[in-house]
């Protein structure tokens, strides 16, 4: 069985972001940048599927800039056999990155693509549901659990009421969920293993998808700062508050 | 600081024990310092690193090279973790693992270098004694030779690790006075005639077990000799650079993390209806601090690469090692200072690593002595 997982490259997960003064987006300049979370959960499990003699190949793809080899690489050691680096400077939105990444299933002939639910900088929660849709594959998204029986995936899905069991044909979609698994550190001998692992080298053009923004950002700002609580002595206070002040009755 | 060394693979691991450090320690830290332990699994994750393996082939668990600026990295993360004790103990292992790999038999080497690497089993190095540790040349446990067996005789005191350790490499006289008559030996725990008891209430390193070993006609096989017959004080002396050059750039890593905790402090903290980070005399405080950071960073980047090309860095290791200790001192005063009465309660990495300089000042070769050694390796 051959997986695709994709990973993306985003602000470390510990840095303090800060938004540029022109508010067009957040800044990016000498700030940290790791792999996706839910990205390292996905490669997690492709590569604990690999380890129970499931899978037999893990390919890791990466739609970004140069520097989103870095990220691939991590993936590689991980455990991922090797790698694809789609390159482009633009930032795609998920329609975007969902046809490329149609466009590598069709190359690469994968039974499943384990993405993660979303990515901590857009929290779109999109491309996996897209990339579904454009291949018209099954899907599972948000997995806590997942179990490969046959030529069915079976995934458990955290969903707002609890959890779903759903049983999928393959090929599938599967977005990971927080729960799904903990991710190993990648230790110094598969980094250097990792180094020796090929990585293909693609332009966005030789995929010949149209990747153009369909939105627009009209600005990025900082949330407003969270002000302390007050304390009211009556019902009727509160519901005063809530008309007069909050504006939400 | 640019790292002007920095590779893919080097920033790839440095992120990796980072990473590791602030999700499966620093968490548990304070937990661990008041408990006076830390669970023995800790051992196996941080061993699966690969953060010992430098220079130790692969047959027996090691990573079959080496790389001072990764070693580096594991000190600097280490020691940012705040997790002194926790790192000490993990740790020792380290420093017993260079005399064990080059001067033990195969035999010794097939058995407990996988254990020791893969976390599984502890070990330890045991030098100093009773009546001193930087005397080294002037040890007191002696080791005589009846038939084929080695019988050790005496005590060790301060052994970092050595109430977990199963192994330890153990330093004892074998022939004249001096530096001249100095074997090590390779010492399982289940040895009969091998007894130790805990160090307790340390001024800091409060996680890591530290024993006295005591040996009563401790019989070793004329195998567990390592290396040639009263050629220990060099292979001591030899594997010192090692655990200095480490010891340093934790330092370095302790002292970053010091830097860190007292801007995030200044800048919440309000006094005379200032953030404290905008008082005048903090801010040259963290100045400070940070010139001293980058020092001792630069310095522990020109001596890595000195060693990677080959050269001898004897003297350089020397000065490197007090040079940090000294700056850690400063660092660790400026940065309890910036804290004000809240860096003084327990519970915090200020107040831990501030008990923890003197260990670095002392251990593994006291101030006194790297500048002793230093100009006579300078030939002054
Ligand atoms: C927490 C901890 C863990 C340790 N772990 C280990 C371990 O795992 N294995 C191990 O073998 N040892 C270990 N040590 C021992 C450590 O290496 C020694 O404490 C150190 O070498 C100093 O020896 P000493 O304590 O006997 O001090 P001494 O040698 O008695 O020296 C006392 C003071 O006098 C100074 N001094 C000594 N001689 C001179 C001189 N000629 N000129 C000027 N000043 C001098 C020293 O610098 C020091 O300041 C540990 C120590 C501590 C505190
Ligand atoms: C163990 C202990 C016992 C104590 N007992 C008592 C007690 O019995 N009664 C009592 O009332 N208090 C007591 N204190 C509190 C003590 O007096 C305060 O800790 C001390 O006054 C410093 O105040 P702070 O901790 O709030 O630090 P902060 O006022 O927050 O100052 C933090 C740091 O910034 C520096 N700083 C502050 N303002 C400036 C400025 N404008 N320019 C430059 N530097 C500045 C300070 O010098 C300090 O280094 C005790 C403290 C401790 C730790």
């Amino acid at each position: 069985m051959k997986i695709l997982v994709p990973v993306k490259r985003v602000v470390d997960y510990n840095v303090k972001i800060r938004v540029k003064p022109d508010q067009t987006g957040v800044d990016l300049a000498n700030v940290k940048m790791s792999m996706n979370p839910f990205c390292e959960i996905a490669v997690e499990e492709a590569v604990r599927l690999q380890e129970a003699g499931t899978a037999t190949e893990i390919i890791v793809v990466s739609v970004g800039p140069t520097q989103a080899q870095e990220t691939i690489r991590t993936a590689l050691a991980m455990g991922a056999d090797r790698g694809i680096l789609v390159k482009t400077d633009d930032d795609l939105e998920p329609l975007g990155i969902a046809k490329v990444l149609k466009a590598v299933v069709e190359a690469e002939s994968p039974d499943l693509v384990i993405l993660g639910k979303q990515a901590i900088d857009g929290d779109n929660n999109q491309t996996g549901q897209m990339l579904s849709a454009l291949l018209g594959w099954s899907q599972g998204t948000f997995a806590s659990e997942l179990g490969i029986d046959g030529d069915k995936v079976n995934v458990t899905r955290e969903i707002d009421g609890g959890l779903q069991s759903v049983k999928l044909s393959m090929p599938a979609i599967i977005t990971t969920d927080l729960r799904l698994n903990e991710p190993r550190y990648a230790s110094l001998p598969n980094i250097m293993k990792a180094k020796k692992k090929p990585i293909d080298e693609k332009q966005l053009a030789e995929y010949g998808v149209d990747a153009a923004p369909r939105l627009e950002i009209v600005k990025v700002a900082e949330p407003a700062e969270r002000e302390a609580g007050v304390k009211v002595e009556t019902v009727g206070e509160l519901v005063d508050k809530l008309k007069n002040e909050a504006g939400v009755l | 600081m640019l790292n002007p060394f920095e590779n893919d693979e080097r920033r790839a691991f440095q992120d990796s024990v980072r990473k590791f450090m602030e999700t499966e320690i620093n968490p548990y830290v304070d937990e661990w310092d008041e408990a006076g332990g830390y669970p023995h699994e800790v051992n196996e994750k941080v061993c699966a690193l690969g953060v010992f393996g430098f220079d130790i082939p692969e047959e027996y668990g090691g990573l079959g090279f080496d790389d001072m600026h990764m070693r580096k990295a594991v000190g600097l993360e280490m020691g940012r973790s705040s997790a002194g004790g926790v790192m000490a103990s993990v740790g020792a292992r380290s420093i017993m693992l260079k005399p064990l790999t080059e001067l033990a038999n195969d035999e010794i080497k097939a058995r407990a270098l996988p254990d020791l690497l893969s976390g599984k089993k502890g070990g330890a190095l045991g030098i100093t004694e009773p009546g001193g540790g930087s005397d080294v040349a002037n040890i007191k446990t002696v080791a005589h030779k009846d038939s084929d067996e080695w019988v050790l005789n005496g005590q060790k005191m301060f052994i970092t690790g050595g109430m977990q350790a199963s192994y330890f490499v153990i330093a004892a006289r074998t022939g004249k006075d001096g530096m001249g008559g100095i074997s090590l030996f390779f010492v399982d725990a289940d040895t009969p005639g091998f007894t130790r008891t805990p160090i307790e209430r340390k001024m800091g390193w409060w996680a890591s077990d530290t024993a006295t070993l005591y040996f009563d006609d401790c019989r070793v096989s004329a195998d567990n000799l390592m290396g040639e017959e009263n050629k220990g004080f060099y292979a001591i002396m030899n594997n010192f650079n090692y655990e200095r050059f480490l010891m340093a750039a934790q330092m370095t890593g302790m002292s970053m993390r010091l830097f860190d905790e007292c801007v995030a402090y200044a800048q919440d903290r309000e006094t005379f209806g200032d953030k404290l980070i905008s008082h005048q005399v903090i801010r040259h405080k963290l100045a400070d601090m940070s010139a001293r950071i980058d020092a001792m960073d630069a310095y522990l980047n020109q001596v890595a690469e000195i060693v990677n090309r080959g050269e001898n860095a004897l003297a350089e290791i020397s000065k490197l090692k007090f040079y940090c200790s000294t700056n850690l001192e400063e660092n660790a005063s400026a940065a309890m200072q910036i804290m004000g009465g809240a860096g003084y309660l327990r519970g915090n990495a200020v107040e831990r690593i501030y008990r923890e300089v003197k260990v670095q000042a002392i251990g593994g070769g006291s101030e006194e002595i790297m500048r002793d050694l230093s100009v006579r390796l300078m030939g002054i």
